[in-house]
């Protein structure tokens, strides 16, 4: 990846620091070394050396085919094994015709615009007539004020971003709240809410979900209808349940408002029951109206108190029909249409539900989007959940800090966390990682390996006392006064 | 001090394990004895105190290096271990490597193909610079691997199953295996089959795990203290090494004697507990070794270990000198670039001067006048003199003549400080670069630090007891980087939101408001008395309005001549009442503010005008004026708002809450009112009459009803309070203004407290099925669950007091949780984050060259320098470029609140009503 690491394994085999640093300089890793003829390396450094290179990488000289070979096969035999995933890749933003038309202008002009800003004017000046002139006018001031407002090379962004996010952390409350429109939810907010997103925890302490329905003019009683295929229902819910001790048995009585309410038909307990485990015989009875209609019994398989007992209970937590995780589903009237919101959160199945518009669909699991949806948008979302959090509490915290947060904690594709798991445990430097946390192990382990410290970070440079190499200490400036003549010896 | 050229770097360090052979070569000294001095106080030779390693009293010389105290940095010594002994930090090592090793031929335990591809895989991993996680994570999978293999692939031994018997004893098949054996095993590993376990066998060979000698650190590392009575109380890690000479003597006498194997065996093992507590005195399994006095020994691991080791206390952050430490006050006559430091602290302060041919005749009356020098007011004088060979001379009264004389160019002279010398000021917690920040000093009388108090919101500063520190700097380079970098004017916006941190608070606001409030005016006295502290001030404005009576000059006038002569804006004030409709420019609360050419021509200036995080003149001066205008601005405008606010006078007491009778008995029928509902509710809660919410228990159901019953209750009793607090109030001005506190604050004054809580629920705690024994139990009415009717003035009821008492509590042990928690977590974002950095090409990078970001915040704008987080001021350019008519016709009415706008609810308890009543579900 990095060159560093190229001269580095490149040392590793005992080849000298020069030759290493041509070759990586001219572009080569390791593996490409590996591949390359014997011309190409020659090109850059001399015949002697580049027989050595060849010898200690394990190759002959000159190159022989096999290994090239070897690696084409393996290469061949990677791509049969990944499966064909159709991925559609959004190539450009849309732009609207004023949009286009600012834009345009800007790039004859040779400015430099972010598109944000572009927008905006576009935005702005909808639908009112500007001359030529005084766009071009607004434009090159615009771009003056711009380029102005840049940020410095050389700003330690990373600290500035991390003091932004983490000074206003002593402001903000530890307490759950109910979430704003649903009294019935409750949600982590605040600094608890704050340091579950950086630790990149695996599921949200109050996972939730918001769901949008696809078609805008839906009614009431469809809104339930999807509602109540999304919740979760288990048998105790719709009926009651008794134990027949004197018949060793489950009787469960299915209780018709509730069966109403949750859209549950008899004909729908019947199909599930017969799957449920542990239970000997499944029996359905039809009772009279007067006693409260059908009900079914339950024998356990051993007919033993302990047996039945057991059985009460997978009984009660039978789930007849919903999605898995999502405990509870509420609706509320947004706009013309209507959101579900629920508590517990499972965003693969939800987005599998035909009646639901996926592209309004949310989830406060982070780590469920990043395994739905890629990293792109776990990246979003972290950015989403940290910046509405701190919104909620009224602190206002730039984006772009908060963003540069969720970039770090996504560089490498997978999300990472904050920490000692995560980030600053994969830190180069052994100082760094040492003054971090768990001091001790880091030393001894950095012994056995032979790490080398560079004393290219912060920490390191703290440490034995040279100036660190952010703002002012990334540069040097060497002034050599000029000698005074007739006055020199 | 590094003076001239360029600075030498490291470029790296490198680790590794130390070799028994290398120990013995480092080594200054065997050490065999375990007395450290004789009797006439001299160290022993060969004993731990040895002059070989170092010396620690003055006057002695070291055997080694021939050194004194200060120029001998120490050196090692080292013990021959009589048996074997491992080590503690490398026991989960080495049983990976016996596990995954033959117990016969040494070799790793997998074949030569199984070998080749976890090689391969572990170089890709570092070409892709995959860090040591990742390899960790192969070299593990390694040996996971190799130690399940029962039969050695290269000799055909069958393995046996080897358990580590915490903390260090090894057993194969349930014997024993000694260390020597161990030590004999590892040996027999070849170097090639190393790498794939992640050991490097060209700097650690793995029976060097296995230690047969003892490094012996210098006796710098380890000094002994002489206490008061003279006698010698040594270190903690000498006393430890004590021990372990002590055993190992009589391990070898007693196996040189041949004495009994477990005898021998014995001796052994306390040995090893002996040096696996130097190294580790916290190894889980083993008792920790102790003092005399019962208290356990700091040893090495414990010496590098957490907050207070080596490593956060000593090496990530050091102690200095030139620095001050005192209590801070109030100055608001200082420039916001300015701290007052006491005499006594300058007179202690140096800053280092070269003596050159320049400077020489003034250094020289400098020095000549003596450490403290009379005159008028305060004079610098000089504390040291250094000459070039580095000798320091001290000047005092009395050589300050002679010493004056010798100085020659290329000395160094100590300086007191003196005006306008640049320091670092800083307050505790650092939360964020505005935390340090330079100021220019004024040597004052008294013995506090001074600070205009607009610089208090950056450092989150009050004068309860609050003490600050002072850095004075040492070198050009720092002084220059402090003055461009880190002055106080330059940090007015923060980076945090793009606005300013530093501006008016408390008294600066409601004198603003005061003076420029509806038509205040002021006579020609008044307006001089308001006029004179501002230094840049030209001339005084003409009079606007003129009468019968004189002349007077109004408010928003004299709040103009702090203005840019070429400002425009329009924004809404603080005392805004946010109507549905903006009546904008004919606003009867006077809160839309309009600037043209630096003239106010209507509004208000309060907290959004100049306010610290609101103001939106501050904000708009320094990002399009420059931190000079912006300082001058404030400076003025703050010197303005005193002057008006000591002509018109400013005080609140209590009768500032009092309220009409009529009121009175209003607030407390409401308050009845709802007492009697939170009954009825009770009452049919009881009789299972009350509604469910879907969702919930018919118990939170009522709990939530009651609470946003009583919650209404109290915002009916402010509003009728309120009502009756006007602008002509003290404290509804401050309220209102936002100069302090919030019209919540005085309705809970004059009207009434309201409901505490404890976990957002009202209180239930105490007594069973009751809080107090005041109520009946199963009481679950307003008053017996926490509710306050009375106000802060009319003093609350002895329930009330210890409910509000309750609520009070959680307050404090919330903030007391938090600021460790987010302690904790600004100390792990500042770590992940601190190594990235935006380079010359705009991208964010980290010290490894690794790409974060291609543009740093999508746009490459700097956050202190955006429009409150755009990129740049839209309107300010289309008024610009179109000019005010056109421009009207694109305004759009924007949301113009402002930063950190939601005003907290003091009491926690959040008001539920408006989201029940947009809940629409089941009709």
């Amino acid at each position: 990846m990095a060159k560093k690491d190229t001269v580095n394994a490149l040392k590793k085999r005992n080849l000298g620091a020069k030759v290493s640093s041509i070759l990586a300089d001219a572009g080569f890793t390791v593996t490409s070394l590996k591949k390359a003829s014997f011309e190409d390396i020659v090109k850059h450094i001399s015949k002697e050396d580049a027989t050595l290179v060849f010898k200690k990488l394990g190759r002959e000289v000159p190159s022989v085919k096999k290994p090239a070979k070897k690696a084409k096969e393996k290469a061949k035999a990677a791509k049969k094994k990944a499966p064909k995933v159709k991925v559609k890749i959004p190539v450009k933003i849309k732009l609207s015709p004023k949009e286009k038309e600012i834009d345009g202008l800007q790039t004859k002009m040779g400015l430099n615009l972010p598109l944000s800003v572009v927008r905006n004017l576009a935005h702005r000046i909808e639908g009112n007539k500007i001359t030529k002139k005084a766009m071009k006018d607004i434009l090159s001031k615009l771009n003056e004020r711009y380029e102005r407002h840049l940020i410095d090379p050389n700003e330690s962004a990373g600290i500035v971003s991390a003091q932004s996010i983490g000074e206003p952390g002593t402001q903000m409350t530890m307490r759950t709240f109910h979430y704003a429109g649903v009294a019935e939810i409750n949600v982590t907010l605040g600094l608890p809410r704050l340091i579950e997103i950086v630790d990149a925890r695996r599921v949200p302490s109050t996972p939730l979900m918001e769901i949008h329905m696809k078609r805008e003019n839906v009614t009431l009683e469809d809104v339930k209808q999807i509602a109540s295929e999304i919740e979760q229902t288990s048998l105790q819910d719709v009926s009651d349940i008794e134990t027949d001790i004197t018949g060793m048995r489950v009787v469960i009585h299915p209780d018709a408002d509730k069966m109403k309410e949750k859209r549950v038909l008899i004909t729908d307990l019947e199909k599930v029951m017969t799957k449920m485990k542990g239970a000997q015989k499944v029996e359905m009875h039809k009772g009279k109206k007067s006693e409260g209609g059908a009900f079914f019994t339950l024998k356990s398989e051993k007919s033993s108190y302990k047996h039945l007992q057991k059985l009460v209970e997978t009984v009660k937590d039978f789930k007849i029909k919903g999605i898995d995780g999502i405990h509870r589903a509420i609706i509320r009237r947004k706009g013309p249409g209507f959101v579900i919101y629920t508590e517990g959160s499972n965003l693969s199945a939800v987005l599998e539900m035909d009646e639901i518009d996926p592209t309004r669909t949310k989830t406060n699991s982070i780590q469920e989007i990043y395994e739905v949806l890629g990293i792109e948008a776990a990246r979003n979302s972290i950015t989403h959940e940290a910046s509405e959090t701190l919104r909620e509490q009224g602190l206002t915290v730039d984006i772009r800090h908060i963003m540069l947060v969720a970039d770090i904690m996504t560089n490498d594709g997978d999300v990472k966390a904050i920490g000692r798991h995560g980030i600053s445990g994969r830190k180069s430097s052994v100082l760094a990682r040492a003054a971090f946390e768990i001091t001790s192990t880091h030393l001894l382990q950095a012994a056995i390996t032979g790490e080398e410290d560079r004393l290219d970070g912060v920490a390191e440079n703290v440490i034995v006392g040279q100036p660190i190499t952010l703002g002012t200490g990334a540069v040097n400036l060497v002034y050599q006064p000029q000698k005074k003549k007739g006055r020199g010896k | 001090m590094m003076d001239r050229g360029m600075s030498k770097r490291i470029e790296s360090i490198k680790f590794a394990l130390l070799s028994p052979d290398e120990v013995r070569r480092m080594s200054g000294s065997k050490i065999i004895t375990a007395d450290t001095y004789d009797d006439d106080g001299f160290p022993i030779d060969m004993g731990l105190m040895d002059s070989h390693l170092g010396v620690i009293e003055p006057g002695l010389r070291c055997k080694t290096c021939g050194g004194r105290v200060d120029d001998c940095p120490g050196h090692f010594g080292h013990i021959d271990l009589a048996m074997p002994v491992v080590h503690v930090g490398y026991i989960k090592d080495i049983k990976k490597l016996l596990q995954a090793t033959c117990r016969s031929c040494g070799r790793l335990l997998l074949t030569r193909k199984q070998m080749e591809e976890y090689s391969k895989e572990r170089e890709t991993i570092e070409e892709m610079g995959g860090g040591y996680l990742k390899i960790q994570m192969v070299t593990k999978e390694t040996a996971k691997d190799a130690a399940k293999r029962q039969i050695c692939p290269h000799c055909a031994t069958e393995q046996s199953k080897i358990t580590l018997d915490k903390p260090t004893t090894f057993r194969e098949d349930g014997h024993k295996l000694t260390p020597k054996e161990v030590r004999e095993r590892l040996e027999r590993i070849p170097d090639d089959d190393l790498p794939p376990l992640g050991i490097s066998p060209g700097v650690a060979r793995p029976e060097w795990m296995v230690l047969t000698a003892l490094l012996v650190p210098p006796v710098t590392v380890r000094p002994s203290i002489t206490l008061e009575s003279g006698d010698r109380s040594e270190d903690d890690l000498t006393h430890k090494l004590v021990d372990v000479l002590r055993i190992n003597q009589r391990l070898r006498e007693n196996r040189d004697a041949g004495a009994p194997q477990l005898i021998v065996e014995d001796l052994w093992e306390l040995l090893q507990y002996h040096i696996t507590t130097y190294f580790d005195n916290q190894t889980s399994g083993i008792p920790p070794a102790r003092h005399r006095s019962g208290r356990p020994l700091k040893t090495l691991v414990q010496r590098l270990k957490g907050k207070e080791g080596r490593f956060r206390s000593n090496l990530s952050g050091k102690r200095v000198n030139f620095s001050a430490r005192t209590v801070i006050s109030p100055d608001p006559l200082l420039s916001m670039n300015e701290v007052g430091v006491p005499v006594e602290a300058a007179r202690e302060l140096t800053v280092p001067v070269k003596v050159q041919d320049y400077n020489f005749d003034t250094v020289k009356e400098w020095i000549a006048k003596g450490p403290t020098p009379e005159g008028d007011g305060y004079v610098h004088g000089v504390n040291y003199v250094i000459r070039e060979d580095g000798r320091r001379i001290r000047v005092t009264e009395k050589n300050a003549e002679t010493v004056a004389e010798t100085i020659e160019n290329g000395y160094t002279v100590e300086r007191q400080l003196k005006d306008g010398d640049i320091v670092l000021f800083n307050r505790q917690p650092s939360l964020h670069r505005m935390s340090m920040m330079a100021h220019e000093i004024r040597v004052m009388s008294h013995k506090t630090f001074r600070l205009n108090l607009s610089v208090c919101p950056p450092y989150n500063a009050d004068f309860d007891g609050d003490e600050m520190n002072l850095h004075a700097l040492q070198s050009e380079e720092a002084r220059a980087e402090a003055k461009i970098l880190m002055k106080v004017q330059e940090h007015i916006l923060s980076p945090r939101f793009g606005g300013p941190v530093i501006g008016a608070i408390h008294d600066h606001i409601s004198g603003a408001f005061l003076m420029t409030y509806m038509d205040s005016k002021f006579t020609r006295d008044e307006t001089l008395h308001i006029l004179a502290p501002l230094v840049n001030l030209d001339k005084i404005p003409k009079p606007k309005i003129k009468d019968k009576k004189g002349e007077y000059w109004t408010g928003k006038q004299l709040f103009s001549t702090s203005l840019p002569k070429d400002l425009n804006m329009n924004f809404k004030a603080s005392i805004c009442q946010k109507c549905d409709k903006c009546k904008l420019e004919d606003c009867e609360n006077d809160a839309y503010v309009k600037i043209r050419k630096g003239e106010i021509l209507m509004g208000t200036i309060d907290e959004k005008g100049i306010g610290a995080f609101k103001g939106k003149i501050l904000d708009k001066i320094a990002r399009d004026y420059g931190p000079d205008r912006a300082r001058e601005f404030l400076d003025d405008a703050t010197k303005l708002a005193i002057g008006a606010i000591m002509i018109r006078g400013f005080t609140t007491s209590i009768d500032d809450e009092d309220i009409p009778k009529e009121e009175k008995r209003q607030i407390a029928e409401v308050l009845r009112k709802a007492a009697k509902k939170v009954e009825d509710l009770v009452e049919a809660y009881k009789e299972g009459m009350l509604d469910q919410i879907p969702g919930r228990s018919l118990e939170e159901t009522l709990e939530v009803e009651a609470l946003q019953e009583l919650g209404k209750a109290r915002n009916t009793a402010g509003e009728i309070a309120g009502k009756h607090l006007g602008l002509e109030n003290s404290a509804v001005i401050m309220a209102k203004s936002g100069a302090r506190g919030s019209m919540l604050n005085l309705s809970q004054m004059a009207g009434c407290i309201g409901q505490q809580a404890v976990r957002g629920e009202r209180l239930s705690r105490g007594y069973w099925n009751r809080t107090l024994p005041h109520f009946e139990a199963g009481d679950l009415g307003a008053d017996a669950k926490g509710f306050v009717k009375s106000c802060y003035k009319s003093g609350l009821l002895p329930t009330e007091y210890f409910f509000h008492s309750m609520g009070g509590r959680e307050g404090l042990v919330d903030t007391a949780v938090r600021t460790s928690r987010s302690g904790y977590m600004q100390r792990r974002l500042i770590n992940a984050l601190e190594d990235l950095k935006v380079k010359e090409d705009r991208t964010v990078r980290n010290t490894a060259d690794t790409i974060i970001q291609f543009k740093f915040g999508e746009d490459n704008v700097d956050p202190s320098r955006s429009v409150q987080g755009d990129p740049v001021d839209m309107d300010d350019v289309l008024l610009e470029v179109l000019g005010e008519a056109d421009y009207k016709l694109l305004e759009v009415e924007k949301d113009i609140a402002g930063y950190g706008e939601k005003e907290k609810d003091m009491m926690g308890v959040e008001v539920v009503d408006e989201a029940l009543s947009s809940s629409e579900e089941d009709e």
